[in-house]
């Protein structure tokens, strides 16, 4: 076909037309495609260039270690221990099936282990590493090493784990770790991002929970690269974070030690306090429990078993458990009667086995009567009646500000779980409480320290502290904190007259040091050592007219759960106060008995630094002595861990 | 046959004719593909496997391939045009009997050497056709209705067994050039308006179709749309492609990352990133710079086919080069409006940069075509 020239040169002109029209409009494409890389590349790069770095960079956490706790000698009550694990990464392991079942053969892996690991495996990225075995010995871990070459993809790993190497003896106060649950985070304050890490463990009762944030320091963090499906390229840098403060105790590991031992088949507890500096020595409750147990997650059925005892081991009874003080708060009415001068200590009372107020008649533990007894006596001999008389003289009020000011009634800051206040009583506390007007007769049981009066082993050791110094001594569990020693004002007088704080100690000198007191049988000879104390017997129930006419008159006839709380309390030596002991026996009976014995061992080994020297003790006792010296139940003293650490 | 009216004897012949070649269009080929040979390399990690040496071999025997067919006579191109137009139907239709299944669509034929893609095939004997239409129509009776439903029907032939496969992005393509080649040709504006409110009309009823049982394009497609018009929907699913891009090309900046340096890149934040999405690859280990740069290169490769063109008086050459610089102008700046977030993700590859053997071996030819033409241009 032919074309013309002129038709041609058309066709040109309009392919040029529309060739620069299209020209145009790629141009117009071609700005707008360099306009957009100026406002991605140019205008928004900064953001960009963020967004892209949030993309590539995580930060992971890095635990921080565990401050250690120790005794006030430098023994070690609470450790980081190694831990060996073993991991398995997927992706490396090939047959994962084959590699655990040889993996299994090397170490003792339960089938719910191994079933747990799989399903873990299967939920988790091929490089992710899963946890098949933890708490393994050195043995096993070695094991797992050597073979290494025929268990593609496991790696041994080493972290850390606490440990108690004291268990039982410290249980209480130490307390222990574990991980942090759901009603943790809802309960505790504390955004720390570290406890989101799934192994991570917090302090859950004792010096753990109450000092967590000074034992646990702070995290670090470690900035890693990752790519878009997670996996590790690389650590870009990392902060290591602030190891947690080692802490020290005031307690002396050794005395607690021997409380512990001492305590063993009681249900009871003892508190140890220095009476110069208010340090808590020794806090024994028994019977006590395994705190590795919790740490490692405790069986269900270990578990019930505690929860189950009647005993109650899980209860810190030094701090959490109040009884009524009993005989062992005689002091206290006394004090108040003596500072308000409401009666001297010459005048005598006489004490015919009881008191009649109006109606009711309030006996005195002695039933036919102590006769005339004057303050020393009162004390000495415990006589009811003489107190009945002095409650009515003082009145309540009076008697309650007393047992504050010798610290009763009052929470002591002490860091360990569930610390009690106690409770000393007003007439205001019981219109509220209990609903009804305070009668004289509230006042009576209250002088004896019955009825409503409740104090804990550590108030009464606190207590007796003051007594015997005669300033308001605070306990203190805390030494010192990354070796840097707490300080503590020095405490001030209480502001009592001192000849009746000395006729006070006098006449608790007598309860273990006459004839006549309550607790001579529990006297010691030795007179470095000589302590004052006093017996406190403490009514769980009265015995019922219905028991009685089954033949029930003795506290021993009863089951144990409503027999007496035997209780005592004392200072030690008597011319140069040291310490100051409590101990209560849930039901142990009468105090003199039950209680005085125990306090006199635990002064004995605190003041002599050791198992009591038979020297001590009357000589008709010291056979006795001796037998249950050696049947106690006592830790060997290792000095291994001692030199090395603190 | 215009050539008749002109003196062969200005045209070269013989090897002569290297000399004539248009030397800075190759250069500027061999500086795209270079760009390309970078990234692949960067993306494998500093490594020549597995994209680069393929890629380079490919290439060469592209750049080969462009030499051979530019040695040859254009006007043996313009009767050739009819068979090859021919030859890439058959082989469309061969892809639905033959072709393997490839990420859910049917595109390849496995030639045994190497797979062909006969859709990109296709851009190109499309436009070889078009040209030698309008060339042989005569130019008054462009703009009838008959004669314009002749090279409609020619490109909704091969749209249709494209979007069969799906390959929506290739359709576009198809659709476009052709366009482009009846637009230059000289149809009446009347057609274009009226085709573009008939498109109108048809993404209405696209829209309208979703969820019915006659739905007209694919589930996938729909939500490539969604996620074009609102990529932050779904950031981590059908989204995360358009977010990650435009993370990459932000953080590239002014100068970019540093060689093998972009985190996104080597982090495999970034999908399909030898292919599609490698501007961004590129944009974000050479910045702001290194993205305009192409953007140049692709950019003069356009202006030289215009300014070729414009020197050919012949109708076939000249509709030729223009065909083959609009699809080639159409290829990269669909891509890259699709990795800057400005349309929504269809599979267009990256001219001379993208990994892919069918799309550089079928772009060289039709440069071999533009560079017969302008050897064989009449003088």
């Amino acid at each position: 076909m032919k074309r013309s020239p002129r038709d041609t040169e058309e066709s040109a002109r309009k392919i040029s037309r529309r060739g620069l029209i299209l020209a145009a409009g790629q141009a117009g494409v071609f700005a707008l495609l360099g306009l957009r890389m100026r406002q991605l590349q140019i205008k928004e790069a900064a953001q960009f260039r963020l967004l892209a770095e949030e993309n590539r960079i995580n930060i992971r956490l890095i635990p921080p270690t565990r401050g250690l706790i120790f005794d006030r000698n430098g023994e070690v009550i609470a450790d980081n221990e190694q831990n060996y694990r073993v991991v398995i990464v997927r992706e490396d392991a090939g047959d994962v099936d084959q590699v655990l079942e040889r993996l299994s053969q090397l170490i003792p892996l339960a089938p719910e282990a191994i079933d747990r690991a799989k399903a873990e495996i299967k939920k988790r990225s091929a490089f992710v590493p899963v946890q098949v075995a933890d708490r393994l010995s050195w043995n096993e871990i070695s094991a797992v090493a050597v073979n290494a070459p025929a268990l593609p993809g496991v790696s041994p790993e080493v972290g850390l784990s606490r440990i108690y190497p004291h268990g039982p003896d410290m249980a209480h106060i130490a307390g222990y770790v574990g991980p942090v649950s759901d009603y943790d985070l809802s309960r505790l304050e504390d955004q720390d991002p570290v406890l989101q890490i799934p192994e991570f463990q917090i302090g859950k009762t004792g010096v753990e929970a109450k000092l967590e944030r000074t034992l646990r320091g702070q995290a670090g963090t470690k900035r890693i690269e990752v790519n878009a499906v997670g996996r590790v390229m690389r650590e870009l840098d990392r902060d290591p974070g602030v190891p947690g403060a080692d802490l020290q105790l005031t307690i002396d590991n050794d005395l607690q030690n021997y409380v512990q031992a001492r305590l063993d088949g009681e249900s009871a507890a003892v508190v140890v306090t220095d009476v110069e500096t208010g340090d808590l020595l020794a806090m024994g409750s028994a019977p006590s429990f395994d705190p590795n147990k919790f740490v490692r997650g405790i069986s269900s059925a270990d578990y019930s078993l505690l929860t189950s005892n009647k005993y109650r081991p899980l209860a810190n009874k030094t701090a959490q458990g109040t009884y009524p003080p009993g005989s062992t708060f005689k002091m206290v009415t006394a004090l108040a009667a003596l500072e308000e001068g409401l009666v001297t200590p010459e005048e005598t009372i006489y004490c015919r086995g009881y008191i009649e107020l109006g109606k009711r008649r309030f006996h005195c533990w002695k039933r036919s009567g102590h006769g005339q007894m004057n303050l020393h006596d009162g004390i000495a001999q415990s006589c009811d009646v003489y107190y009945y008389e002095l409650a009515q003289r003082v009145g309540i009020e009076k008697i309650t500000a007393m047992a504050r000011r010798m610290g009763l009634g009052i929470r002591h800051p002490v860091p360990i779980s569930a610390v009690a206040k106690g409770l000393t009583p007003t007439k205001d506390w019981k219109k509220e409480h209990r609903g009804s007007d305070w009668v004289v007769g509230d006042t009576l049981n209250s002088a004896i320290g019955q009825g409503f009066v409740l104090a804990s082993p550590l108030q009464l050791s606190v207590m007796t502290a003051r007594l015997a110094s005669g300033r308001a001594i605070e306990p203190r569990l805390i030494k010192s904190v990354n070796g840097v020693e707490v300080e503590s004002a020095p405490p001030d007088g209480l502001g009592l007259n001192e000849n009746n704080l000395r006729m006070i100690r006098r006449a608790m000198f007598a309860v273990s040091n006459t004839r006549r007191g309550t607790a001579f049988r529990s006297r010691i000879i030795d007179e470095a050592y000589q302590m004052a104390g006093k017996t406190g017997t403490s009514q769980v129930r009265n015995i019922t007219m219905e028991e009685r006419r089954q033949g029930i008159f003795r506290d021993e006839d009863l089951p144990w759960e409503r027999r007496d709380h035997a209780l005592f309390v004392n200072f030690a030596p008597f011319k140069a106060p040291k310490i100051a002991v409590s101990v209560v026996v849930e039901h142990g009976g009468g105090g003199s008995v039950a209680a005085a014995p125990i306090a006199r061992d635990v002064t004995l080994y605190a003041l002599t630094g050791g198992l009591p020297p038979l020297e001590a003790y009357p000589q008709r006792d010291r056979p006795r002595i001796q037998r249950e010296q050696s049947e106690l139940p006592l830790v060997p003293r290792e000095n291994s861990s001692k030199a090395s650490r603190a | 046959m215009s050539y008749l009216e002109h003196s062969h004897k200005s045209v070269p012949s013989g090897f002569s004719k290297v000399l004539y070649l248009n030397w800075a269009l190759v250069l500027l080929l061999v500086a795209a593909a270079a760009f390309g040979f970078l990234m692949l390399y960067s993306i494998a990690g500093g490594s020549m496997t597995p994209w680069v040496e393929p890629q380079l071999k490919r290439f060469v025997f592209g750049m080969f391939l462009m030499l051979v067919v530019a040695m040859v006579p254009i006007w043996f191109w313009r009767n050739m045009a009819g068979l090859a137009f021919g030859i890439s139907i058959l082989l469309l239709l061969a892809v639905d009997f033959f072709g393997t299944v490839n990420m859910g669509a049917q595109r390849w034929i496995d030639l045994g050497f190497m797979r062909l893609q006969p859709s990109e095939l296709t851009k190109i004997t499309l436009v070889m056709i078009l040209a030698a239409y309008y060339d042989w129509l005569d130019i008054r009776k462009t703009s009838r209705p008959l004669w314009v439903l002749i090279p409609v029907l020619l490109i909704l032939l091969p749209v249709f067994l494209v979007l069969k496969q799906p390959d929506l992005g290739t359709a576009i393509l198809l659709l476009g050039g052709g366009g482009i080649m009846m637009f230059l040709a000289g149809v009446s504006w009347i057609y274009f308006a009226a085709v573009f409110t008939l498109a109108g009309g048809l993404v209405t009823a696209v829209f309208v179709s979703r969820g019915t049982p006659w739905q007209l394009i694919k589930d996938y497609q729909f939500k490539r749309i969604d996620t074009f018009l609102d990529p932050g929907s779904d950031p981590l699913g059908a989204g995360y492609n358009i977010t990650q891009a435009k993370i990459a090309l932000g953080s590239g900046g002014w100068s970019g990352r540093g060689f093998m340096q972009g985190t996104q890149t080597r982090l495999n934040f970034l999908p399909e990133k030898q292919t599609d999405f490698i501007f961004t690859t590129l944009a974000e280990e050479f910045g702001f710079v290194g993205a305009f740069s192409l953007l140049m290169i692709y950019g003069a490769i356009v202006v030289f086919c215009v300014a070729s063109a414009m020197k050919t008086k012949d109708r076939f050459a000249s509709l030729l080069i223009l065909g083959v610089g609009a699809t080639f102008f159409l290829y990269f700046s669909v891509n890259m409006l699709m990795v800057m977030g400005l349309a929504p993700v269809v599979g267009v590859p990256l001219p001379l940069v993208s990994y892919g053997g069918s799309a550089m071996l079928v772009l060289l030819v039709a440069f071999g075509l533009v560079q017969s033409a302008h050897i064989h241009r009449p003088r």
